[in-house]
């Protein structure tokens, strides 16, 4: 059988990407069968996909910076800080939604520049400068609910964002019409950008994978989004906040794999010495990698009081190793220059499954920890072992 | 009847394919002061290395015969145990320790696992005293200077009862004076019944030290001279290190009409902080278009460190002196500005810091222009594999597709991909470091093709180059670095391995 061989070649040389995809597949099978199929039920996708928005988004930000070969602490407690002033913009000032969420972004951004400054400019290695950053938004957070404690955002469109979905237009046999209508236009899109890849990768004579593999793979992802699709289009449909993690991928994913910015940072990350060579501003990358950070934390902040409709004393509380987390299971290599955003998403999904699953299960929480250690270390175990092999 | 402390009998050397060594003999009598001399490459490094054990035994042929018994060292710590130490060019000190830290690191003195530092101080005490250094044992060495922690590397040695001792280039990284105080210690040394190796390319300091000189050259022996008889002298060693054929492996270029001066460098002098001392001194050089300018010189001369600072100051130095481009003055702030400027520096050390090893050849060799093959901040990927094949073509990088990682080539293809990328950034002027270093003879041929080609559409190469045969068979004229300055300036017409060789060795 030659599509078998084809087959196997292919699992084998892109083994670490797909290797993430099959293990989220198996955890999510055998959460099924563990839960006789209440962890495929529509709500539960939904519900897991909203829980995981605001650990995915970090994850972005932080696969970057580890990419560059620094890591940042202090985006945790720097989305808690920043969702509380947004609640104390929208609540206790009264500012408009539209005004609020851009002043909210900005000031992340700022404070991702700090630490930018701190690392690329003085020189202070970024885990010091971040772990001080993580004391300061710390204290930052009680300090901004001191007088008040716990903020309760009553807001409708802020609030949506974290449990809000898309509107339905029409429900076509109790599925939720615009949601498939988002769903189809997701599965041409794909299909029509593989097609043209391959296209131009042919006219190039580069390697290719057979007509028959090729279409095995087109149908098989399109039936994943389509599934997904017809899983959320069932409940509520398409969240805000799975709207919002899709915008995060689709624009981080196009400026790290095709903008000159992203070709920079991971040559940065590759060989810093290199770049700097080759008349690459590294310090100027590393300012903008921190300041993306700032604005993914800033985000984060608002997906999380958004969905907890309230800012609360203790928000963002290890978020930041949450998010490191999902980004080594998704692959980013500590030693740099290595690293893809999708990965860094998937990786969240999949430690979000974990907790999501357990859960439905009755776990406890410490058995819970243990598990989710498990996991990331056999994905670095896996990672290692994987390079070993193609080096 | 001589008393040899040591014998090296038929000492032979390969690595995979590359003869480094061959049947090299070489003794050293008891107490004396034995000068090892060659080119860079000769084989002395290696041959030192089979002696303290770091290539164990087995990994050569030939004996090593020590004290009169036959040594089968298989690690360092045989050697040492033996009583050989080296002391490496590159100091193997911990710089955030103490002197009497460092003097006993390995071999402390302790009591059932328990450290005696005051014993430890005493002792190092002594030890300085012995080499003549009055520094407080318990200061740092990172206060101290390059020539100082050279005299506690000997300290160290001497805390062992060493019999016999090696330095490779010791005085390379040192001052005059330093150097003086150094050379002094050594005669005391050997006084004191200590017999000393030293690899040297100062053939002041051989002429002034050694009583016997023993010259490699592509890892043969060629002579031992005595200084008794009166053979050690510039005339003879310089003869003797140099006698290389030059074959005829150089493409011939035609001669043609040179251009303006594209660069000129006037008094320049770069100061490195870190190392506390000037890596480019007093330089004056300057390139017409159309000619490649050779920058001779041993390792260590300064050269890479004279380029870095012209290409954008990449190691943040401190500059001194003025830069022209095209006759107008230029200050870099950045490698970016060099580049703008037309000027393109491709590394020496094309692993180290002149390649992305994890990605493949197509973004390495867009690396430095990918504004050229982008609008808007958004690469054209069409263009930049249209841009990688004309380069895997032209320069014949051998592959089977420009998807391949870096690091998974030969190192003569890595560095046509070097190469490659600082074509595509199409400069002015090239400055070439070390172009055809431990890449095989083939791709070295094709690299010297595509620099007289350059040549011809009208660039400007600046070559360093350790390889006489290389400086001799493509430059138009020579500059011969040593010891961070310009030695001499020389046409290709009266150039020579011997003259050359004597302002390397100055």
């Amino acid at each position: 059988m030659n599509l078998l061989n084809e087959a196997k070649n292919v699992i084998k040389t892109n083994i670490r990407d797909y290797g993430m995809y099959i293990a989220l597949l198996i955890i999510m099978v055998t959460f099924s069968i563990l839960t006789d199929g209440l962890f495929m039920s529509s709500r539960n996708i939904s519900n897991l996909l909203d829980s995981a928005g605001y650990i995915a988004v970090l994850a972005v930000g932080v696969m970057l910076v580890i990419v560059i070969r620094h890591i940042d602490l202090s985006i945790g407690f720097l989305a808690g800080f920043l969702g509380a002033i947004a609640a104390i913009l929208l609540m206790q000032l009264g500012l408009p939604i539209y005004i609020v969420i851009p002043i909210i972004l900005i000031l992340g951004i700022f404070a991702g520049s700090i630490t930018g400054f701190l690392v690329a400019k003085v020189g202070i290695p970024a885990f010091v400068a971040t772990l001080a950053g993580w004391l300061i938004y710390r204290g930052a957070i009680l300090l901004a609910t001191e007088k008040t404690g716990t903020i309760i955002v009553d807001n409708d469109a802020f609030n949506a964002i974290g449990n809000g979905y898309i509107p339905s237009i029409m429900e076509v046999g109790g599925l939720h019409l615009f949601s498939l209508i988002v769903g189809a236009v997701g599965i041409l899109f794909y299909v029509y950008s593989a097609i043209s890849t391959r296209k131009n990768k042919i006219k190039y004579n580069f390697d290719v994978v057979s007509k028959q593999m090729f279409t095995i793979q087109l149908v098989f992802v399109s039936a994943i989004i389509a599934y997904i699709t017809w899983l959320l289009a069932g409940y509520n449909g398409i969240s805000w906040t799975v709207v919002i993690i899709l915008l995060v991928v689709i624009v981080y994913h196009f400026v790290t794999t095709k903008t000159v910015i992203g070709r920079h940072i991971y040559a940065v990350g590759s060989n810093p010495e290199a770049a700097h060579l080759s008349g690459i501003n590294v310090s100027k990358i590393t300012f903008l990698v921190f300041g993306s950070m700032g604005m993914l934390s800033a985000l984060s902040g608002i997906l999380f009081t958004a969905r907890l409709q309230s800012a609360t004393t203790t928000a963002g509380t290890l978020f930041e190793l949450d998010a490191i987390a999902a980004a080594f299971v998704g692959g980013v290599s500590a030693a740099g220059g290595v690293g893809k955003v999708t990965g860094a998403v998937i990786g969240a999904i999949v430690m979000a499954t974990l907790t999501n699953g357990m859960n439905l299960m009755g776990v406890g929480i410490a058995p819970q920890y243990v598990i989710r250690g498990g996991v990331l270390a056999l994905a670095v175990i896996f990672d290692v072992m994987t390079r070993r092999q193609r080096g | 009847m001589s008393d040899y402390i040591l014998e090296m009998n038929q000492i032979s050397k390969e690595f995979t394919g590359v003869k480094a060594l061959s049947n090299v003999n070489f003794k050293v009598e008891r107490g004396e002061i034995h000068c090892l001399v060659g080119e860079n490459g000769a084989g002395k490094s290696t041959l030192m290395k089979v002696l303290s054990g770091v290539y164990p035994y087995g990994n050569y042929e030939g004996d090593i015969v020590f004290n009169g018994n036959v040594q089968q060292f298989n690690k360092i710590s045989d050697s040492v145990d033996a009583g050989i130490a080296i002391i490496y060019q590159e100091l193997a000190l911990f710089p955030d320790l103490a002197v009497y830290e460092n003097i006993f690191i390995g071999n402390e003195i302790q009591s059932n696992g328990i450290l005696d530092w005051n014993e430890a101080i005493v002792k190092s005490k002594q030890l300085l005293e012995k080499v003549k250094l009055k520094v407080n044992p318990e200061t740092l060495i990172n206060t101290l200077g390059v020539g100082k922690q050279q005299l506690i590397e000997i300290a160290k040695a001497l805390s062992k009862e060493v019999k016999l001792l090696i330095l490779d280039e010791p005085t390379a990284a040192l001052n005059e004076n330093d150097s003086e105080n150094l050379l002094e210690l050594l005669r005391d040394l050997k006084d004191q019944g200590i017999t000393c190796i030293m690899i040297s390319h100062k053939l002041k300091e051989v002429i002034a030290i050694a009583d016997k000189a023993t010259v490699l050259r592509d890892g043969e022996t060629i002579c031992t001279l005595d200084a008794s008889k009166g053979e050690i002298n510039e005339a003879a060693i310089i003869k003797n290190m140099v006698g290389r054929e030059i074959d005829d492996v150089y493409p011939k270029r035609a001669k043609k009409e040179l251009g303006e001066t594209i660069l000129e460098v006037s008094n320049w002098s770069a100061y490195d902080p870190n190392l506390g001392r000037h890596v480019a001194k007093d330089v004056n050089l300057h390139v017409k278009q159309g000619e490649i300018v050779g920058l001779a010189g041993l390792m260590g001369a300064g050269r890479t460190e004279l380029s870095q600072s012209i290409f954008g100051n990449a190691k943040n130095y401190k500059l001194q002196g003025d830069l022209f481009v095209d006759g107008m003055p230029a200050n870099f702030k950045h490698t970016s500005d060099a580049i703008k400027a037309g000027i393109a520096y491709v590394t020496e050390d094309r692993k180290g810091n002149g390649l992305f090893l994890l990605q493949d050849i197509k973004n390495n060799i867009s690396a430095g222009n990918l504004k050229g093959i982008s609008s808007k901040g958004i690469v054209n990927e069409n263009e930049e594999i249209k841009v990688a094949e004309e380069y895997r073509t032209s320069l014949g990088i051998k592959t089977p597709s420009i998807q391949q990682l870096v690091g998974n080539l030969s190192g003569g293809n890595q560095q046509k991909v070097s190469l490659g990328k600082w074509l595509f950034v199409s400069p002015k002027l090239l400055i070439l470091d070390e172009p055809t270093r431990g890449i095989d003879v083939g791709a070295k041929f094709e690299i010297y093709n595509v620099m007289n080609e350059l040549i011809d559409k009208g660039m400007s190469i600046i070559m360093i180059s350790s390889e006489l045969g290389e400086i001799l068979g493509m430059c138009d004229r020579i500059y011969v670095m040593a010891e961070s300055q310009i030695k001499g300036e020389l046409s290709k017409e009266e150039a020579n391995q011997e003259n050359i060789m004597q302002l390397a060795t100055q």
